[in-house]
């Protein structure tokens, strides 16, 4: 097999990365803030939006989808700050509500629209669920690589402040900062990150592309900067690797094997890593020969 | 011109009222407790002077100036269970936060700022343990490590919640001594207190709250058993012990 990818496994590779890379890192700010499953609601609560969207559109016009998704995602996240705040119902069930009910009207409008009818083309909507990165064009990973960039330089630009409002947002707000601005712009990060990838890793996965790499990079490190970094790396690693193995191999969707890659890394973490991993900690806990 | 002017303060959430009417007035630099049962307000009290519970009516003044003109001027140690210990950032990292305020937007702390926090690392004894993932202090280490942070913000006016809580008698008496020097520096301290006995021999000043000012003053004169009783409402073993210590003037140890 030829070893150089030709042009489609190329923009697959770049694309599957960028998009793995951008997870990564927004998902530790995600993860530090308690609101992966947010990020996970979101994603689940899309899915009836690129249904309307599709349906109002009349064809698969990608931008239009991902607007539907981002609209249908946000009324998602705020049903659930509506539960949460007129009734007695807690974080976890309000999340656990919505992204269901959000998710099975999804699918009930999916099967509305694969309805066979002639003269209709398949919609191509069912990649949204787990994802397909084969097919990926050029646009896409133009579309990718800015996202990429906005959050970066973002998380560089405000690392001091994000850092803080992650940390101690009661200490934030005396010295201060605006700290729901802040927090937003955090949130609508994660929200660019997770409507972004959908078409590549699938409503269904999405939330975990922005928990595990973060989770395993915990494991290395105690500075935040060195673990934004290995979540990153970890990301991309895990998207170019789930993206071209999906591609390469068409039965296998892509948002399954991208995550499987990402697992992979977490496990090896988990076992591996020093002081944290499971090996180091059962190494310390058994009692040695002590000198004299 | 009041270094701080609570002027009659009401905060009310979840349908409850935490502060009724508060009307306290601090003109001398010095160490003031507050202390009142649970639920009191004491917390609520702090929050309201920083601008972080919303205040139903009332206002309060720093300097003579609302609190967003003065902020740099104020220094503050939460209570030590708002944060999550986990965190990745080491002690020095936790202390340069204190000096972000100074610093402003986008701007890094630099070599100035980093020399600073760990003048006041120095300051806590806590120098040797900057590298420190903060999850591996004991919890005596990680109150010193909000108050170096504090101290880094280089304040006039510091607000502490609950300092003393959970320490050890080295931590109290280090922590005590830092917050003296403060005082003799020309500062104010603020510190919500729990522990009735040491009240009288940490603090020139006294504020009793049980939602409502019961009673504020130098300590000799406010710190009575009849404001204890009607800031406590009866819990006799407390008012006997803080009486006992009150009236013998014991150094506690």
């Amino acid at each position: 097999m030829d070893l150089w990818p030709d042009y489609n496994t190329r923009i697959v590779l770049c694309g599957g990365g960028l998009l793995g890379l951008g997870a990564g890192i927004i998902g530790c700010f995600a993860l530090l803030k308690k609101r992966s499953l947010t990020g996970d609601a979101l994603a689940h609560a899309s899915l009836p939006g690129v249904c309307l969207a599709y349906l109002i559109i009349g064809e698969r016009s990608l931008p239009g989808l991902l607007f539907g998704a981002l609209v249908s995602g946000v009324v998602g996240i705020s049903v659930i700050a509506v539960l949460r705040r007129w009734t007695r119902i807690k974080e976890d069930a309000a999340i656990g509500i919505v992204l269901s009910v959000f998710y099975g009207l999804g699918v009930v409008l999916l099967s509305v629209i694969q309805k066979p009818h002639p003269g209709r083309q398949p919609s191509g909507l069912n990649s949204f669920i787990q994802g397909k990165a084969a097919g990926m064009l050029l646009e896409d990973v133009y579309l990718l690589a800015g996202l990429v960039l906005v959050a970066l330089v973002a998380v560089v630009a405000l690392y001091k402040e994000f850092r803080l409002v992650c940390f101690d947002q009661a200490f934030a707000q005396a010295q201060g900062w605006p700290t729901a601005r802040l927090d937003f712009s955090l949130m609508a990060l994660v929200v660019l990150v997770v409507v972004i990838g959908l078409p590549t890793v699938g409503v269904l996965l999405m939330a975990a592309l922005l928990i595990i790499p973060p989770v395993a990079a915990r494991f290395w490190t105690e500075r935040l900067g060195v673990m934004m970094f290995l979540a990153g790396l970890f990301g991309m690693a895990s998207g170019m690797i789930g993206a071209v193995g999906s591609a390469v191999v068409k039965e296998v969707p892509t948002g399954p094997a991208i995550i499987l890659a990402a697992v992979s890394f977490f496990v090896v973490s988990l076992v591996l890593a020093p002081r944290r991993g499971l090996l180091a900690r059962t190494w310390r806990a058994v009692p040695r020969e002590r000198p004299g | 011109m009041p270094i701080l002017d609570v002027h009659d303060v009401t905060v009310a959430y979840h349908r409850k009222l935490a502060l009724w009417n508060v009307d306290w007035t601090l003109d001398e630099p010095q160490l003031v407790g507050v202390v009142g049962p649970n639920g009191a307000g004491k917390s609520t009290l702090i929050k309201a002077i920083l601008g972080l519970v919303p205040i139903v009516s009332g206002s309060v003044r720093i300097f003579g100036r609302p609190l967003r003109e003065e902020r740099l001027r104020v220094g503050y140690v939460p209570q030590r269970e708002s944060v999550d210990w986990d965190f990745p950032v080491n002690v020095l990292d936790v202390v340069l936060m204190g000096t972000y305020g100074r610093l402003g937007w986008f701007r890094r702390p630099g070599r100035a700022e980093k020399d600073w926090a760990l003048e006041c690392l120095d300051m806590v004894g806590l120098h040797d343990l900057q590298s420190r993932q903060i999850g591996q202090l004991s919890g005596g280490q990680q109150q010193r490590t909000f108050l170096a942070r504090a101290l880094a913000q280089q304040a006039d006016l510091y607000l502490m919640d609950e300092p003393f809580a959970s320490v050890d008698a080295a931590t109290e008496s280090a922590v005590l001594s830092i917050l003296r020097k403060l005082r003799d520096q020309g500062k104010t301290v603020v510190v919500v207190h729990h522990d009735l006995r040491t009240v009288p021999n940490y603090f020139d000043h006294v504020l009793l709250l049980n939602v409502r000012l019961i009673a504020s003053g130098p300590t000799a004169t406010a710190f009575t058993d009849s404001n204890l009783h009607k800031t406590f409402g009866g819990r006799l073993s407390i008012l006997e012990t803080a009486g006992e210590a009150f009236r013998a003037q014991e150094p506690t140890k």
